[in-house]
């Protein structure tokens, strides 16, 4: 069978701010054929996909819609090419029917008749072997419903080129089999179909072809049948790079803090954490290695007292009194107040971490705002602590009274950091600690993390990038869709085996448990 | 008689609160709290007295002095709007603040312009008070107030209301309310539809503020009250779950508590203590809050407000 060019894109880059997201990318997609876009969280699997369908518009290089050239410049453009995208978070009217939410932004003249809508959504179901009902408000609807009534949207517009990003990331192995049939079908119909994953098994079952993104670049496109789940690992984390981190042994190391058969759901009422057990010892950097919204957020808030927790509890061993006490389902001030010193450096630094409106030594006031008897501030004592951190961090900032958001993502780090760790924690946790700093920061980052390590504080370090990982833990913990799959050695680990554990199924397991 | 009387006035003193609502519901529904509603409806009414003005002494058919004072209050009141769209659509900025802002501005201007229109002549604008109040100009009771604008403001809420649930182009409106980035998605112009969602909005409350004036009111003091007005507009849009249709209960409810002081004594037989009048024009709040607390404890997902509600849009957020 001759196979047709669908879609074409050559040279593509994309540059937010200093960050590359993609860099040259070309690649090509055929007439009826599956083609995955497997790669890191990071790599700029959904940042290239966004450049198609006109979300973004690339700095440089072109897109070919059947051998022409394009310009997209919107979503609708989008559309007008046939092009249509599944986005990972739903964008759709809650407040509205199905069919609403299908016909929404047509541009069809034609006068507007709901039955008419509802006709030719049920004609797409049965044509594809979904179902869907579409009177129904999006908000009675199961996220797999939800998924179908996206696909059925860029459906209804006659996209020949469906791009889907991550769909299978919330669905049970059952909805994810059923819409795996609606896409053969698809296929065999002659759509173009682009799926966007982390999870090798899918991409091996459902891909004709494999495009590979590491760190913004395409890496290779092979045929998915000339590929195994090594090959495709190797491509995606790519060869170790040597960082020089410094490593020291941990020293004295006793267990500081137990987590036990932690389990909780988010809103939607999807586990995110599942039966997750480890120790975290005094004097060591436990690392927390996963594809992001694996549930490293959810855990360090868990922990933090921020996040709801279903079972499990949370054993604290205190060094000076060598009492042990469970923090589960406490407020963060009921832990402090129980004498545990825990540190939490938050993913989002000016969300969750600092108030970016105030200046340095406010935000240092955020964290002993209670000290004291007396009804007014004590700023001294900050402003003292905010010119410590300053000096002894390098922070480049005008002075103590300047606000936080206008510093470099880097400095703002710093005074994070320097805050958390002024509190002299026994327990030290950092979320994504180095993204978005340059290199200088980062090491500055690092070094610090080592420091706490030595004088016995327990750290965990919740990363993005293995390299990183690999150099600056002890131990590294795997989490995969809110399970551990791994805990490994940092020393002797290698980066394809982390790659394999963030990425591999557990589905047979799954499937196993909900036969019993 | 004093019971229908007071019916009628209840109805026509509505029609303000409707006009206003009316307008503020379409810029609640693309997402945009305008809070300079008050504003609004003041500088519409100062625009069409400025057009009255304009036209007196020449002679003009009444049907087209009310049309020309329409689309002079309008224009008027839609640059308000322009001026709202321009700064918390493309500008970004915060919609409470510009929307207060707005007020203060608009009440100010209002002043200024109606106190120099009664410096030059002596109000000649209410010369057209005639042509508004027709086809019951002539009546003595309160029927005399449900003049030409009465029906334009209750065809505009029926218009509206079938409108933002009939059409696409309604749909496509609310869903941008709902949700900027999912309405982006699909194609829909967010920032066009704001900005007409809200000059159309603006435009259509600020015929509230002219027919306060030119019909209800009469009087050439009546530009001083139309600012609490407004207010009430922004109440009766919560009062009636976002739905114009409702609006027109809504304004009726509104105006009976409004002014039920002012017939307490001649219904009831009761003497109010003239203390008593702003507790009694405080019940539309109240109410307001009792529907607020109802719908909040019953949670229908249909009557919350529009999601997006005072959210700003960003495209190119990563």
């Amino acid at each position: 069978m001759k196979k047709e060019l669908a879609l074409e894109l050559k040279h593509i880059t994309k540059t937010f701010g200093n960050v590359v997201a993609n860099h040259d990318v070309s690649l090509d997609v055929y007439k009826g054929e599956i083609l995955a876009i497997l790669g890191e969280n990071g790599c700029g699997k959904t940042t290239l996909m966004n450049m198609i369908s006109g979300i973004y518009f690339p700095d440089e290089g072109e897109i070919f819609v059947d051998g022409k050239p394009v310009i997209i410049r919107s979503p609708k453009d989008a559309f007008r090419y046939k092009i249509g995208m599944v986005h990972q978070h739903f964008k759709l009217v809650d407040i509205f029917t199905a069919g609403e939410n299908i016909v929404l932004g047509d541009s069809e003249k034609k006068r507007f008749n709901l039955n008419d809508v509802n006709n030719r959504v049920a004609e797409i179901t049965e044509r594809y072997g979904f179902t869907v009902d579409p009177q129904k408000k999006i908000y009675e609807m199961s996220v797999s419903e939800k998924q179908t009534v996206e696909i059925i949207k860029v459906l209804y517009r006659n996209a020949d080129i469906l791009i889907l990003d991550e769909p299978t990331a919330v669905l049970t192995p059952q909805e994810t089999r059923n819409l795996f049939e609606v896409l053969r079908n698809m296929r065999a119909d002659g759509k173009s179909i682009i799926i966007i994953t982390h999870k090798l098994h899918e991409v091996l079952e459902i891909s004709d072809r494999v495009a590979v993104l590491r760190k913004g670049e395409h890496i290779a496109t092979v045929d998915t049948k000339d590929a195994t789940e090594s090959s495709l690992t190797e491509m995606m984390v790519g060869q170790k790079i040597s960082l020089n981190i410094e490593r020291t042994e941990p020293k004295n190391s006793v267990v500081r803090l137990k987590v036990e058969g932690l389990s909780a759901t988010d809103d939607e009422g999807l586990k995110v954490l599942d039966n997750i057990s480890f120790e975290a010892r005094s004097g060591e950097i436990l690392g927390i290695a996963g594809i992001a919204g694996s549930g490293q957020r959810e855990l360090l808030e868990a922990i933090a007292g921020l996040y709801p927790l279903n079972e499990g509890d949370i054993i604290y061993n205190n060094p000076k009194t060598g009492d042990t006490v469970d923090l589960r389902n406490k407020t963060p001030l009921q832990i402090r107040n129980l004498g545990v010193r825990l540190s939490f450096v938050p993913e989002d630094r000016l969300g969750m971490g600092l108030v970016g409106n105030m200046n340095i030594t406010d935000n240092m006031m955020l964290r002993s705002y209670r000290r004291g008897k007396s009804m007014f501030v004590d700023r001294a004592r900050p402003k003292a602590l905010a010119s410590e951190i300053i000096e002894s961090l390098q922070v480049n900032t005008p002075g103590v009274s300047t606000e936080v958001r206008k510093l470099s993502g880097g400095n703002v780090q710093k005074v994070l950091v320097g805050r958390e760790i002024a509190a002299a924690p026994t327990v030290l946790m950092v979320a994504y600690p180095v993204r978005g700093l340059d290199i200088n920061s980062s090491y500055t980052i690092y070094n610090l993390l080592n420091k706490q390590k030595e004088s016995g504080v327990s750290v965990i370090f919740v990363g993005e990038d293995l390299d990183v990982l690999l150099e600056l833990c002890d131990r590294i913990v795997v989490i995969n869709s809110g399970r551990i799959t791994g805990i490994c050695d940092g020393r002797t680990v290698t980066k394809e085996e982390v790659g394999l554990l963030m990425t591999k199924s557990h589905e047979e397991e799954r499937e196993v448990k909900s036969n019993e | 008689m004093s019971i229908v009387n007071y019916l009628l006035s209840s109805f026509s003193i509505g029609i303000i609160f409707l006009l206003g609502a009316t307008g503020e519901i379409i810029t609640e529904k693309v997402g945009h709290l305008n809070l300079g509603i008050p504003g609004v409806m003041s500088v519409g009414a100062a625009g069409g007295c400025v057009a009255l003005q304009l036209m007196y002494g020449h002679n003009l058919p009444g049907f087209l002095i009310v049309l020309i004072a329409l689309i002079a209050c309008f224009v008027s009141a839609g640059l308000m709007g322009v001026i709202y769209s321009f700064l918390t659509v493309s500008l970004h900025s915060n919609q409470n603040v510009t929307g207060l802002a707005l007020t203060t501005f608009g009440v100010g201007i209002t002043k200024f312009i109606m106190s120099r229109l009664t410096r030059i002549g002596a109000h000649e604008y209410l010369y057209a008070l005639e042509y508004f109040r027709a086809p019951f100009a002539n009546l003595t009771n309160s029927l005399k107030y449900c003049g030409v604008m009465t029906f334009i403001a209750l065809i505009t809420a029926i218009l509206v209301s079938y409108f933002l649930y009939r059409t696409k182009t309604g749909l496509n409106l609310r869903a941008i309310g709902e949700s900027a980035a999912t309405a982006d998605a699909v194609g829909i112009n967010v920032t066009s539809y704001k900005y007409l969602a809200t000059i159309i909005g603006s435009g259509i409350a600020g015929l509230g503020g002219l027919y306060y004036i030119m019909d209800y009111a009469g009087s050439q003091e009546a530009y001083l009250s139309i600012e609490a007005l407004g207010w009430l507009s922004v109440a009766l849009v919560i009062f009636s779950l976002w739905k114009p249709h409702i609006c027109i209960a809504g304004s009726f409810v509104f105006g009976l508590l409004y002014i039920a002081n002012a017939y307490a004594s001649s219904i009831l037989g009761i003497q109010l203590p003239m203390a008593m009048t702003p507790l009694i024009k405080l019940l539309p709040y109240v109410f307001t809050i009792v529907v607020l607390i109802l719908t909040s404890i019953r949670k229908k997902r249909e009557n919350q407000p529009p999601a997006g509600l005072g959210i700003t849009y960003f495209r190119e957020e990563r």
